[in-house]
């Protein structure tokens, strides 16, 4: 099957590309990229005006649930609300049951994406076994069957000691040690940001002070370590303030935000919708300004959803009571399209940066994009289609989007994974398609 | 004139004119208390439930007369006697409730924003009787019709209200309902229990109870829970009461006329001391008779009743 993409805007950040153009697909590899391409044979033309072609995203931080949580979401599900996002590969946490912190449980993992579909999924294992904090996880064993980095995501390693031999440890395998930096000493049964939002609304507050601690011991032990250390779902100014100084310093420091993050505020709890509620939590206008200059001049190096499903009676319950974590995927680019770049805030090929190269450099693979020979992994978007956020037609099993009812611009157009190609319908004209599963 | 809402989760946004209408709607009910058979036939066919997630004595009782003084029909439930002990969801136990049509559901939960989460999806009548460390809208307001019941009005009063203001729903409700009708307010307490921040609802802040107390016009005791007494938030609870327990030295130097109230329920000797409590400034009984006035109010102007016709009709 060939494709010839006519007249789209070719954005390749990474690559030093951004200028209209066509680009041929051809046998699942990318044939051609060139002002104006005549083909030979008879690929099908596909009409780009006005639309992006950029290499597939790279979500470095996702929650897929399997095994454990097949109610809220599956490696299929998943990796199928992943596609309809416009991402090419997603990197999942190990915090599933059991948790991904054996050889048997990345293979796993490995095998049911590979017959999911055409999306990547990079496992990534525990960084200490059954995430318990108390010694490390085979960490060997778990990158030879496929892990592209360690985390123990949804805890942080408390123990300094630990955390030192970990990043250490980790150095011999050259894989990122990814921190969910949260003092829970000091957040303690938190379940919002504290501050005064916190105080009107009479809910526990998380303060940013326990994040900003976690980052700075960790930031010191990679130092101490020499190892790489990744920092996930910052959300805080002093927190962007730590990595800023860490990166100044020179050291293998590397972090990641949230589009909830750049998107929202303390200020939308008003009403206690459980779906905004996640962890870390919504911060201020002061944090979330400071996260998206930090987006801007590269302090903060990607963007990830830490995409989260919950199964809808889980969120239908009182504020205190609902699971943290939102569903990120299918809404990452409208929102970062909407909120930033629409909005001034983010040129639109550093956007592509955080979600592309960025991510990828991080998780050490080849860097996906436009250049000739490569197999095709490239998203096509209309950076101007609108939509309204309607959680029925997600692909994921889950609808906790704290979007929910929001008209966003940015509608993703296809997808082109080697040799298959992921159609979607319009976002709110029902669900998608994925004509390769159609034809069987 | 009407109250325009549906439901009564807080007195955070409610408007000072809101606050008056049910103030004096309070006021009649009261002198309606005090008739020989303190019972008016408003409310006919109306079903309220109480459903207490929390123990309770005198909230439960007080809405229960207040329903039952205005006719209406009413049943408690409390969460050890519900199906909540089976673990039936909130949303499950209230829809099953709004299935046997109900028009108002009064609720007490120990997590804030519970009575929202029902507003939102009910068409009953939902008033928040307490929920976590949010707010307790109908006790600010009895605590408001008190004071303005010997005071006349809020004009130039200066509030104090001293204790556990972080964990207090009733203090935040106080606080949003006394600004809005223009009293002063010093929160006074262990610098634990005073978030940060929390000059922003419009409050001055004293951590020496002998200073915020000097010419204060009312003293708002709270409750101080036995269990903060976990060396994390107190050191002990005779601590506390050394440094902010309303005694009778304290109690002397009060100016003439000076109020002390308490929400209760009380602990004796540890945030007030008994003849404090019982003495002549006290008005903590007048609170709880008032509360039964006030509540009808509230249930009875939620109800689409007006004031203009006279309210007992």
């Amino acid at each position: 099957m060939a494709w010839l993409v006519k007249g789209a805007r070719l954005l390749d950040p990474a690559r030093g590309i951004d200028r209209t153009g066509d680009l041929l697909i051809d046998g699942g590899k990318i044939a051609r990229i060139g002002g104006e391409i005549r083909a030979d044979g008879e690929p099908e033309t596909i009409d780009a005006k006005g639309c992006v072609l950029a290499p597939a995203f790279v979500d470095m931080h996702v929650h897929l649930r399997e095994p454990g949580r097949e109610d809220a979401e599956t490696i299929e599900s998943g990796t199928r609300a992943a596609a309809a996002g416009g991402f090419g590969a997603v990197a999942c946490m190990p915090n599933t049951d059991p948790p991904l912190d054996s050889q048997g449980a990345i293979r796993f993992v490995l095998e049911r994406a590979e017959e999911a579909g055409p999306v990547r999924v990079l496992p990534i294992g525990c960084i200490t076994a059954g995430r318990r904090g108390e010694r490390l996880a085979e960490i060997g064993d778990l990158v030879r069957a496929g892990a592209a980095a360690i985390s123990d995501d949804g805890s942080w390693v408390e123990s300094p000691l630990l955390m030192r031999r970990a990043l250490e440890y980790a150095r011999m395998f050259d894989i990122p040690v990814v921190t969910h930096a949260e003092d829970k000493r000091l957040s303690a049964g938190g379940v919002m940001h504290e501050g005064e939002m916190s105080l009107r609304l009479g809910l526990r507050g998380i303060p940013a002070e326990s994040e900003v601690v976690a980052i700075e011991r960790d930031v010191r032990l990679a130092d101490l370590a020499g190892g790489r250390l990744h920092v996930a779902h910052v959300s805080t100014a002093e927190g962007v303030a730590v990595v800023r100084r860490a990166k100044e310093r020179g050291l293998p420091v590397t972090a990641e935000t949230a589009p909830h993050y750049l998107a929202q505020t303390d200020r939308c709890l008003a009403g206690y919708d459980t779906n905004r509620k996640m962890n870390p939590p919504l911060r201020t206008a002061a944090d979330r300004d400071a996260l998206r200059e930090a987006v801007a001049d590269g302090a903060i190096d990607a963007i990830a959803t830490d995409h989260a499903p919950h199964p809808l009676h889980e969120k239908e319950v009182e504020f205190d009571a609902a699971p943290f974590g939102v569903v990120g995927l299918e809404t990452a680019l409208a929102v970062l399209l909407t909120y930033l770049v629409r909005a001034g805030h983010l040129p639109l090929p550093r956007l592509v940066e955080c979600m592309t190269s960025a991510p990828a450099r991080i998780l050490g693979l080849d860097l996906p994009g436009l250049a000739e020979g490569r197999d095709a992994s490239l998203v096509l978007f209309d950076p101007d289609g609108s939509w309204v956020v309607d959680p029925s037609r997600f692909e994921s099993i889950s609808r906790n989007t704290p979007f929910a009812g929001e008209r966003l611009f940015g509608e993703i157009k296809a997808l082109f994974l080697g040799p298959r190609r992921i159609v979607p319908r319009p976002k709110s004209g029902g669900g998608f398609l994925f004509p390769d599963e159609e034809a069987k | 004139m009407k109250l325009a809402r549906k439901d009564l989760l807080g007195l955070e946004g409610v408007a000072r004119e809101e606050i008056e209408l049910i103030l004096n709607t309070a006021g009649t009910f009261k002198e309606v208390l005090q008739r020989k058979i303190p019972k008016v036939p408003t409310l006919r066919g109306k079903t309220a439930v109480n459903l207490f997630f929390e123990a309770s004595t005198r909230t439960r009782v007080s809405f229960e007369l207040a329903e039952k003084r205005l006719s209406a029909d009413s049943v408690s439930i409390a969460k050890a006697m519900s199906s909540a002990e089976k673990g039936e969801t909130l949303l499950d136990t209230v829809r099953n409730l709004q299935a046997m049509k109900i028009d108002f559901l009064i609720i007490r939960h120990p997590a804030s924003g519970a009575p929202h989460f029902l507003a939102s999806r009910l068409d009953a009548a939902v008033i928040n009787a307490g929920d976590g460390a949010h707010e307790h809208p109908t006790q600010g307001l009895l605590d408001l019709f008190t004071v303005r019941e010997r005071f006349g009005s809020f004009e130039g009063l200066r509030i104090v209200i001293v204790g556990d203001v972080l964990h207090s729903r009733v203090a935040r409700s106080n606080v949003f309902g006394l600004r809005t009708v223009g009293a002063r307010v010093t929160l006074c307490g262990p610098r634990t229990f005073l978030p940060k921040g929390i000059e922003a609802l419009g409050v001055e802040i004293e951590t020496d109870v002998d200073r915020a107390i000097e010419g204060a016009d009312v003293v708002m005791v709270l409750r101080i829970q036995k269990e903060r007494q976990d060396g994390c938030f107190l050191p002990t609870l005779r601590e506390y009461a050394v440094l902010f327990g309303i005694n009778r030295k304290r109690a002397d130097r009060l100016k003439p006329g000076c109020l002390i109230m308490h929400p209760g329920p009380i602990n004796r000797g540890v945030e007030i001391e008994p003849e404090v409590a019982d003495g002549p400034r006290s008005v903590i009984l007048d609170q709880v008779t008032n509360g039964v006035a006030v509540r009808m109010a509230v249930i009875y102007l939620l109800s689409g009743g007006e004031v203009e016709h006279g309210v007992v009709g």
